[in-house]
């Protein structure tokens, strides 16, 4: 019960989620996909999470009770709560908000003042997704990131801010921006703007660390938006890049990837002398590194919810062993590092009124992370429906995006969280039967193709008003059957056409009203969210 | 998720009979071997209207590309001269939904090779 | 002829004799298919590039036979043997009876 869950937590000290006995002589922190999330936080951990052909049962497919059995966590622990989903908003109550980046800031100093050459690397994600993120241009996480210091990050949704701006803020960048697979388009040669690996020499060590930035920006994302660049796995070069820096002395090699785990775990077969694989993309938060040949993989999960540190011992080129230590930020009980707390503020000063203005309360827990359907993307659905009056809602399965418990209020800031984007048009249109089918089958295989290169690392697109049935197992473009129009209960028509609502497309000239605006319509005319189960989506083969 | 995407039909084609015919004419009818010519090509094309594609076929006087799904497969023919430095080419193409591309050489030795790969088109959208 | 033909190049400004060098070409052309139709539904009519050639030295290095399935903005990678110094000269072919040229000129070292 509560008891004993808040005697835990009273239990739980900083020095215990931060105590590793050092090891060997290189450290390396890894932190991703922070999508802007500067203060603490909850996030709740998917529940469905569908691994296929190769990678079915294996982790991160793997959820609640199976995750806590793999790893020996004990039900109601702390590291329940932190990386697995079941019983959320009850642990939630007892071991609080996660993450915050002043709370970052202290666990990064922390192992510097133990480690004084270890190695802060950011693997992306991080200038987007919060309201003053988009008022400030990615300008608040940019100043908070400069203040932490990194030594090297790679890229993803940096993209959606649009070249010019990325320019702008990667050429002033006090460390490098790293990406061995970011081309210019025209001639196909490496963009000049990133570097594919960057030399550092800490304890002793040559260390090589090579930049993946995300292989498919331009479909998951607005290609108009950065039309300059092109990206792709490349690893054949990534191959290059190994042996070149191996060439060059490096003793140990780092890749810090935006790939997504499957697809790090396949490049990682494919690519050999890669020592240490930094994955991020996919939000996958694992307490152990997974090991493919001799490459360990860390997956270090997103929000701002853990910072890893892997302890190496280096010697005569080789990685002779490693320690690592998934530190999951508990904001209650790891201090806030104060210099960063007054940063944050002040980032955050001139939007105050905006972002703590209240514009509903929930009675269900709000959430978004699995692969169908969350607690948030169905109020998304339902705001898109009801206000933009449409028979069927589509609402991107992006992974980003915090919880919020049953009973809490929802403020304009919560709202950005879930919403936050430069292509934020609510836009409404005919589609045919036949293409619903299309979108509906194209996506799914972006998740369930069971070749890892062809994922692209999102979960499936969310729909409102709309039920169906999926064959994981399947092959591309026969998962989904029984497309049912809710409204009416009727089967999707192919040559029908469809009046459909959504958001985040990729297509420029898309128009509409924000999408924030458009929930926060639907929740000021609630007042109260209130969300029955949705069993719209029947998943087999899982 | 986009919507444009609607002028692009995404599901995979059936192989135009008239790919076998262009085959058939390159080569005039002779066998195709499985190894000799490499076709590289992304898993997933960034943009269907522009797929990066590179052939390379040693000892290749002539490479023939196709795309097996495009309303008209024929892509290009390259044809290597005296001072070819290799038998490498690259260059972009129109791919009209997933589809396979292929790549038939004609060695100098007289025989053919045929290497093939499926590009995917995606409408995309979504991510982590 | 199409309006604002524009070929580009990237050719190394010196090899060594018997070098094999990287050439890359671009040439900004819409390359209409002939498959697609205007507002009012009529087809527009085909206008492409269909033959690129590169010679060096009056020696020819590739000859390209280019359909409708060419992109945009044909582009073209590929390797040449520098025997000597000399020029390259790259030629692009229109449907419209257009020839687009450009030459770069190689050292050797
Ligand atoms: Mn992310
Ligand atoms: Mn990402």
């Amino acid at each position: 019960g509560n008891w004993a869950r808040l005697a835990a937590q009273q239990r739980l000290t900083q020095d215990d989620l931060l105590a590793m006995p050092a090891f060997g002589n290189v450290s390396l922190i890894h932190i991703t996909d922070i999508h802007a999330q500067l203060k603490p936080i909850y996030f709740r951990e998917p529940s469905v999470n569908i691994g296929v052909g190769g990678n079915r049962g294996e982790v991160p497919h793997l959820t609640g009770a199976e995750f806590r059995k793999m790893y020996g966590i004990e039900d109601g622990s702390p590291s329940h709560y932190a990386l697995s989903s079941g019983d959320f908003t009850a642990l939630a109550r007892g071991y609080g908000r996660v993450g915050g980046m002043d709370r970052v800031a202290t666990v990064v100093k922390q192992i510097r003042s133990e480690r004084p050459d270890a190695l802060l690397l950011d693997g992306g994600d991080t200038w987007h997704g919060s309201y003053t993120c988009y008022q400030t241009a990615g300008q608040d996480c940019v100043n908070v990131m400069n203040l932490l210091k990194p030594d090297a990050m790679t890229f993803h949704w940096e993209f959606t801010l649009g070249s010019d701006r990325v320019r702008e803020i990667v050429e002033g960048l006090p460390f490098a921006a790293l990406g061995q697979n970011i081309f210019d388009a025209e001639w196909d040669e490496p963009a000049e703007l990133f570097q594919p690996y960057k030399f550092f020499e800490r304890g002793g060590v040559k260390i090589a660390v090579i930049g993946q930035a995300f292989p498919y920006m331009p479909i998951a994302n607005p290609s108009w938006m950065f039309p300059e660049y092109s990206f792709g796995i490349r690893d054949e070069r990534m191959q290059d890049m190994v042996d070149e820096v191996r060439a060059g002395g490096a003793e140990l090699v780092v890749v810090l990837s935006h790939n997504g785990f499957d697809v790090d775990k396949k490049m990682a077969e494919k690519v050999t002398g890669i020592d240490v694989l930094l994955s991020g993309h996919t939000h996958d938060a694992l307490p152990e590194p997974v090991l493919v040949g001799e490459t360990i993989i860390i997956a270090s999960g997103s929000n701002g919810k853990f910072v890893s540190r892997v302890d190496l011992d280096v010697q005569g080129g080789r990685m002779m062993g490693f320690r690592h230590k998934l530190i999951p930020i508990f904001s209650d009980v790891i201090a806030p590092d104060p210099e960063m707390t007054a940063l944050i503020d002040a980032q955050r000063a001139p939007y105050a009124d905006q972002l703590s203005e209240v514009i509903g309360h929930t009675d269900t827990t709000l959430y978004r992370r699995g692969n169908f359907n969350g607690t948030w993307d169905d109020l998304i659905c339902d705001a898109l429906l009801t206000q933009r009056d449409a028979q069927i809602a589509l609402s991107p399965g992006v992974r980003w995006g915090p919880s919020l418990l049953e009973g809490d209020p929802i403020t304009r800031e919560d709202l950005w969280n879930v919403t936050s984007m430069s292509y934020p048009e609510a836009y409404r249109s005919e589609m045919t039967g036949e293409f619903l089918k299309i979108v509906l089958e194209d996506v799914a295989d972006n998740i369930f193709n069971p070749d890892p290169y062809y994922q692209q690392g999102g979960d499936m697109v969310r729909v409102g008003g709309l039920s169906y049935r999926i064959d994981v197992t399947a092959p591309a473009g026969q998962r989904v059957s029984e497309m049912t129009l809710l409204r009416t209960g009727e089967a999707i028509d192919p040559a029908k056409s469809y009046t459909v609502a959504g958001w985040a497309s990729v297509n420029e000239g898309t128009e509409g009203p924000p999408i924030w605006d458009v929930v926060e319509s639907h929740i000021r005319s609630l007042g109260r969210v209130q969300l029955g189960e949705n069993t719209s989506v029947e998943v087999v083969g899982a | 998720l986009a919507l444009g995407a609607m002028a692009l039909t995404v599901l995979p084609f059936r192989a135009n009979a008239s790919v076998d015919d262009l085959i058939a004419e390159f080569t005039g009818g002779a066998d195709l071997a499985d190894s000799g010519v490499d076709l590289t090509a992304p898993e997933i094309a960034e943009n269907g209207n522009t797929v990066p594609i590179s052939v390379d076929a040693p000892g290749a006087s002539e490479i023939l590309v196709l795309a097996a799904g495009n309303p008209t497969p024929a892509v290009a023919t390259f044809a290597f001269g005296p001072l070819a430095g290799s038998r490498m080419a690259s260059t972009r193409i129109r791919l009209a939904g997933t589809q396979e591309v292929i790549a038939v050489a004609k060695l100098e030795d007289g025989t053919f090779a045929r290497a093939a790969k499926t590009v995917k088109v995606t409408i995309g959208g979504c991510g982590g | 002829m199409a309006s604002g033909v524009k070929p580009r190049v990237k050719v190394p400004k010196s090899a060594s004799a018997g070098e094999v060098v990287t050439l890359k070409t671009l040439i900004s052309h819409p390359m209409e298919s002939g498959q697609r139709k205007d507002k009012d539904g009529s087809l527009i009519p085909r206008s492409i590039i269909n033959r690129f050639t590169c010679d060096f030295n009056g020696q020819n290095v590739i000859d390209v036979k280019m359909e409708p399935a060419i992109s945009t903005n044909p582009y073209f990678e590929f390797e040449a043997l520098v025997p000597e110094a000399g020029e390259f000269t790259f030629t692009w072919y229109d449907d419209d009876g257009s020839t687009y040229t450009d030459t770069k000129p190689i050292e050797i070292v």
